[in-house]
């Protein structure tokens, strides 16, 4: 059993209604830690040991986060810039992710067909990603594609979010115990456009 | 002698058997008296003797309540309440008098009517201060607006017994003269009179503002307690008597001599000398009430006495809802004012016994009055009871209602202490859509915060009944900011016990108080001037050059090392303690373990992540 942990990024969480779906599909479950960055941070003062404790911790790392600006929330920037230490996370000597699973669970307003090149967006979801891509190749973390919820805009009926949380939640429990197909799941385009494809049934 | 003690025996001993049963039964301890009168009276086991006698002296306990009364009202806050004073309880007293005159004209000469209507204004001191005391209700809005109409009829008394010998139609019975024996001041001219009841007046507030002091400071210094009780008795019987000398109320002259002392820092010894002799004479006040009530006269007479008894509550009831609505009180407020005030009052003895000697009323006219009046205030504990079960009720149902909206606004918080702390803590919850119940001690932050319309409850935040009329019962939070730790400690206790769903927060004075709160198990402990150091602390660093974020990070990071710090410093002081250092070395060794701690703290770690260099360069 893997062990997971989701750092997750609101910063007006009672305003939001698929997040939060989300957020509850995965709290509670066994091996899985929910880490609410706003929530212990609403000053943004990282404390750098304990993220870098729980990091080691645990062997998949998954950021929950809306999509804001084509990016993630301004605390994950400020996560990354404190806790992807020199010497811990990358360089010669910085081997602490090593080896563990990333990937971004996001909501975006606009649909799939915007984030195209020749959509209204011009770039897809992964392209943007490239930032966090790279992050992920210096610092010899294992990449997989988003799971993303897209064209929450236009505001999705409540049977749509339960099934997205749902499907969340399968993704979650997969990862922990190792029934993700994984080099199935890095050639989707999204971790949840084939869900069913890419878990393994026991 | 031997008669004496056993008419003191039975009244103690009626007192003893009924206060504790009529308690038992809810029904309060005037209502036990009022029951132990009437089962030792004449008409009951025929136990006593001379009722008017025992009653007349016992008048005295209204006296000392009084006096009891001024001490707990400083001068500044009997000044903010002259409003409710003159305006409600004014507008009470002439419009009750009109009222009940009105109607008597149908059947007596204007003279009488008017007579019958300003003795029926006035309503029972004793019976609704006790009252109001045992529940509690005394330092809330509504009981200082019942307190206020009291205190105004207490006042008009002075100017109706010099009315009604004007009124007289009959033959004035002579018999009783008034004025004490040793100075006649009906003897003097007018203006001489006028300048005797001044100076009388000016007496009291000399002797109370400047000669209490010393005098009291000599007898405590003999450190006899019993010559402080009876310099205390002494007070309170002296003025009684200077003011019957000059021909105003002594419940009056005693109320001015303790709102005089109010500031006084004998104020609690005499409060608690002066308080059982109130209490004993009041409660054998009351059974005399109970024990004069005229059975036969009332067999006789039930029809017209209940048609009076009827319409004296039934139109006080009404003028007190008038006078309610003309001062916008809130309906909660109104209600108390209507049922605390809708009965006659102790002083209508007095005052008939009067109009009597000078030939206004008759004996025929005045019996079933007086009868109707002690049957008024019988009834009064029993609306007070009959209101407590009606609001029960009514808040439960109003629960219901608005538990739909609670989200926004229906948190319910209570903040002990609105002082400087209080005020911005206040602020940030009203600005959060909060609105907290405050409980402060300020008299003038109370008027401006009940000017913005707020719940706020004047007196000392440890009372138990002061909490329960602030909601402790319903509220889920506590916000303590007071500075006295004594007080805060006090009051966490307090909560524990008695409300321990009752979340708390409080603000700390400093370490120690910190580590006594941890000790009770509070969580949410924020120390008062912590922050503010910090952040001039920051403001001050940026003046040094430092550069804004770096001092912000600066701050934050010592912070966190303080927090981090503080059971290990928990520990050691708790070690301390119980190796019994003194509180100043304390102190020292405190500070010494801060500062070695504080160098200890490698500010270096700040921003890593910001500073290093490649190593791999």
């Amino acid at each position: 059993m893997k062990k997971i942990l989701i750092l997750f990024a609101h910063p007006a969480i009672s305003r939001s209604t698929m997040n939060r779906a989300m957020k509850e599909a995965v709290t509670g479950l066994d091996g899985v830690k929910v880490h609410d960055l706003y929530r212990r941070y609403p000053d943004f003062y990282i404390d750098v040991e304990y993220e870098q404790r729980l990091c080691e911790e645990h062997d998949v790392i998954i950021f929950q986060h809306p999509f804001y600006w084509y990016s993630t929330p301004s605390i994950i920037k400020e996560w990354l810039d404190l806790v992807l230490q020199h010497g811990w996370a990358y360089g010669s000597e910085g081997r602490a992710l090593e080896g563990k699973c990333y990937c971004h669970a996001l909501t975006a307003g606009g649909d799939d067909t915007t984030y195209r090149s020749r959509g209204a967006n011009l770039f897809t979801i992964d392209e943007l990603l490239a930032p966090f891509r790279a992050t992920a190749n210096l610092c010899r973390l294992r990449w997989l594609p988003p799971f993303a919820v897209l064209g929450i805009h236009r505001g999705l009926p409540d049977e749509l979010i339960r099934s997205h949380a749902r499907d969340y939640h399968s993704l979650v429990t997969a990862l922990r115990d190792e029934q993700l197909d994984l080099a199935a799941a890095t050639n989707s385009a999204y971790l949840n456009s084939n869900l069913a494809g890419v878990i393994r049934q026991p | 002698m031997e008669h004496f003690l056993l008419q003191l025996f039975i009244f103690l001993a009626a007192a003893t058997i009924a206060v504790p049963a009529a308690k038992k039964l809810g029904l309060g301890s005037v209502l036990g008296y009022l029951i132990a009168g009437i089962v030792i009276g004449p008409y009951g086991l025929s136990l006593i003797g001379d009722i008017k006698e025992v009653m007349h002296f016992t008048e005295f306990g209204v006296v000392m309540m009084l006096f009891l009364v001024g001490l707990e009202l400083k001068p500044s806050l009997l000044w903010q309440m002259r409003i409710p004073i003159i305006g409600i309880g004014g507008a009470q007293v002439v419009l009750s008098t009109v009222a009940i005159g009105a109607p008597a004209l149908f059947f007596l000469s204007w003279q009488e009517s008017l007579a019958v209507g300003m003795i029926l204004a006035l309503s029972s001191t004793a019976i609704v201060l006790q009252t109001l005391r045992e529940k509690g209700l005394m330092d809330t809005p509504p009981g200082r607006s019942v307190f206020s109409v009291l205190l105004f009829q207490d006042l008009a008394v002075i100017p109706m017994l010099a009315l009604l010998p004007l009124l007289a139609t009959g033959a004035a019975h002579g018999g009783e003269h008034h004025g004490a024996g040793l100075f006649d001041i009906q003897a003097l001219p007018g203006y001489l009179r006028i300048l005797v009841t001044l100076l009388a007046i000016g007496f009291i507030f000399v002797l109370g503002k400047f000669g209490s002091r010393p005098i009291f400071r000599a007898i405590a210094a003999t450190r006899v307690r019993e010559i402080f009780v009876a310099a205390a008795l002494a007070l309170v019987v002296g003025i009684s008597l200077l003011m019957t000398m000059v021909g105003l109320s002594p419940a009056l002259g005693t109320f001015l001599a303790g709102v005089v002392l109010a500031n006084s820092e004998y104020r609690h010894e005499l409060e608690s000398d002066i308080e059982p002799f109130k209490g004993l004479l009041l409660g054998i006040f009351f059974i005399s009430i109970g024990a004069s009530l005229n059975f036969s006269l009332i067999g006789n007479e039930i029809t017209l006495i209940s048609a009076l008894v009827i319409g004296l509550i039934a139109i006080k009831w009404m003028i007190l809802n008038l006078v309610g609505l003309i001062f916008r009180m809130a309906p909660k407020e109104r209600r108390l004012l209507t049922v605390a005030l809708a009965q006659g009052g102790e002083f209508a003895f007095v005052l008939f016994q009067f109009s009597k000697t000078n030939g206004v009323l008759t004996d025929k006219l005045i019996d079933p009055l007086i009868s109707a009046v002690a049957i008024s205030m019988f009834l009064a504990p029993l609306f007070f009871i009959l209101h407590e079960k009606i609001l029960a009720r009514d808040s439960a149902s109003e629960d219901e209602r608005d538990s739909d909206v609670i989200d926004r606004s229906g948190h319910k918080v209570i903040l002990a202490g609105f002082g400087r702390l209080g005020t911005d803590l206040g602020r940030l919850l009203i600005s959060a859509g909060i609105r907290p119940v405050i409980l402060d001690h300020d008299a003038s932050n109370v008027d401006v915060l009940r000017k913005f319309g707020f719940e706020v409850y004047y007196g000392d935040v440890t009372r138990l009944d002061l909490l329960e009329a602030a909601g402790a019962g319903e509220a889920e939070l506590l916000i303590i900011t007071i500075g006295n730790v004594a007080k805060a400690r006090a009051l966490v206790r307090l909560c524990q016990k008695h409300y321990p769903r009752l979340q708390i927060a409080v603000s700390a004075a400093d370490r120690a108080a910190i580590y006594e709160f941890m000790d009770l198990g509070v969580t949410v402990i924020k120390r008062e001037t912590f922050d503010s150091a910090l952040a001039l602390g920051c403001d001050v660093l940026q003046l040094l050059g430092m550069p804004t974020y770096e001092a912000h990070r600066l701050m934050r990071l010592f912070r966190r090392k303080d927090e981090e710090m503080l059971p290990e410093l928990h520990r050691i002081f708790k070690s301390d303690r119980d190796n019994y250092v003194s509180m100043y070395q304390k102190h020292n060794a405190d500070l010494e373990e801060l500062m070695r701690m504080d160098t200890n703290v490698d500010m270096e770690e700040i921003d890593r992540a910001w500073t290093a260099g490649n190593p791999e360069e």
